[in-house]
């Protein structure tokens, strides 16, 4: 049976992400104990800030043993939301350098965004890059609500399954295996962040 | 590409939605759910939801509507933010940090401040630490007053020493993430944006600005973002009046070539 659990570490809009896949009749359950990690079939990390201070409270507040476990060993499907996708690189260099979780190799940096106002705030497209089970029936370069400042570049670029442009390209869907990782927020997405979230719960 | 947004604005007064003119004259336009309820079904890009009730009384029994409305502003803000998936800025009454964590916390995404950033300049500053600069947005209204153009505060009942193009350069520096640019002259008079004010801001700061004041035709939306840089048109009224208001607005701008997210209708998805 499908559950959902929406990880709660005292950051992120956790209520919206709820709302989301509430919205698709998904059994879901904000939680951080190691118990609704264990339980659920499908784990979401939402997240927004910093990503060092997001790691800080993910360390203190997350049963991260038990997170390895339920996502790397038992490989069940794995959400992360804008920070909460920054957080599974190896490291991170927003107000300092700080390590992730290191799940999918790769760096977080800000985006060269060239003249245009930093944060990258607004609906803007996508361009697939890699056929992605998280990208199934959405339409041609459809558009997500972005609000960020960073992004992911994964070593391996095969990793990196959309990119979007601001400035520059960069990874805005990310897919290693049973981890996906989107940098903009489908809670607040309407139509394509619906059919997203449906995408990760029809998976694998 | 980013896109331009088209955003509507509700006006909660006394726990009503509300219709105004020149920032006066207030006029019942029904449950403050149920519009939102609306708006997101017609795929509106954002939202922003002001709170414009001048005293503390929550109304709680207005005979001639039938239906008293018990809810508080936050009860309200759950409401909305379980009716949208999409970006909500939530504004009025916010004299301090506190009050807006309690606004972020019941699923605003942003909150949208006016008159204690007036009065206390540092207090932009001290949220932008705390909270970020992405979910700040500075409310700036603007009465024009023989030839000059002044900052208001105070829901446009006190005027300030600031121009508005001076003001805008102001709350950038110390940390606004977009300005809510209100022509409180054109508010309510469908005559169209004040552009000129539109341009001069828009071209001081580098920071999105939304404007808003005047629309009376969809084509007053398409003026504001061909003539100027604005990031964003919004407006009131506009939008309460007629079905599919957002979804007949995006038509128009697409048919005229502007970069904005394609209308559609989410039917359906949204009954939970």
């Amino acid at each position: 049976m499908t559950r959902v659990c929406v990880l709660d570490y005292g950051s992120g809009n956790v209520r919206s992400v709820y709302n989301l896949f509430a919205a698709l009749s998904a059994s879901v359950v904000v939680s951080s104990t190691p118990s609704d990690i264990a339980d659920a079939s499908h784990v979401v990390l939402p997240g927004v800030g910093a990503f060092g201070a997001a790691m800080q409270k993910m360390c203190h507040a997350l049963p991260l043993d038990d997170l390895r476990d339920a996502v790397l060993v038992k490989r069940k499907p794995f959400l992360g939301i804008c920070v909460g996708m920054q957080v599974l690189a190896t490291q991170g260099d927003e107000f300092g350098s700080y390590a992730g979780l290191g799940w999918i190799p790769g760096t977080v940096r800000r985006v060269d965004h060239g003249s245009l106002p930093l944060p990258h705030i607004g609906w803007n497209n996508i361009v697939c890059q890699h056929p992605s089970p998280l990208l199934a029936g959405l339409e041609h370069e459809p558009d997500f609500y972005f609000v960020h400042s960073y992004a992911f570049w994964a070593d391996d670029p095969r990793h990196m399954v959309a990119t979007t442009e601001y400035g520059e390209n960069f990874c805005s869907v990310l897919q290693r295996d049973n981890l996906f990782g989107v940098q903009f927020h489908p809670e607040k997405s309407q139509r394509a962040g619906l059919q997203l979230a449906k995408n990760f719960l029809s998976y694998p | 590409m980013k896109k331009a947004r088209v955003i509507p604005v509700l006006l909660l007064r006394n726990g009503w939605l509300v219709q105004t003119r020149q920032f006066r004259r207030y006029q019942h336009l029904g449950n403050p759910v149920t519009a939102v309820e609306r708006l997101s079904e017609w795929a509106a890009d954002e939202l922003i939801y002001l709170d414009i009730t001048q005293d503390d009384g929550y109304d709680t029994g207005r005979s001639d509507l039938g239906h008293p409305n018990r809810q508080s502003f936050f009860e309200i803000i759950d409401d909305v933010s379980r009716a949208a998936l999409m970006p909500i800025t939530v504004g009025g009454r916010i004299r301090s940090l506190r009050d807006i964590e309690n606004r972020l916390a019941r699923g605003a995404d942003k909150v949208c401040i006016n008159t204690k950033a007036l009065a206390e300049p540092v207090f932009i500053e001290q949220a932008a630490k705390e909270f970020g600069t992405q979910c700040l947005v500075l409310s700036i209204d603007v009465k024009v007053t023989g030839a000059q153009r002044c900052v208001m505060a105070e829901g446009g009942t006190r005027a300030t020493e600031w121009e508005p193009e001076q003001w805008a350069c102001e709350v950038e520096r110390l940390g606004a993430g977009e300005i809510f640019l209100n022509a409180i002259d054109r508010d309510g008079m469908k005559t169209g944006y004040d552009l000129d004010l539109l341009a001069t801001v828009s071209t001081a700061v580098t920071i999105p600005v939304i404007a808003c004041g005047g629309v009376g035709d969809w084509a007053h939306f398409a003026e504001a973002l061909e003539r100027t840089r604005v990031d964003a048109v919004a407006a009131a009224n506009i939008f309460h009046y007629s079905d599919q208001s957002v979804v007949l607005a995006k038509r128009y701008l697409c048919e005229r070539g502007l970069n904005i997210r394609p209308p559609d209708v989410l039917t359906g998805f949204l009954a939970a």
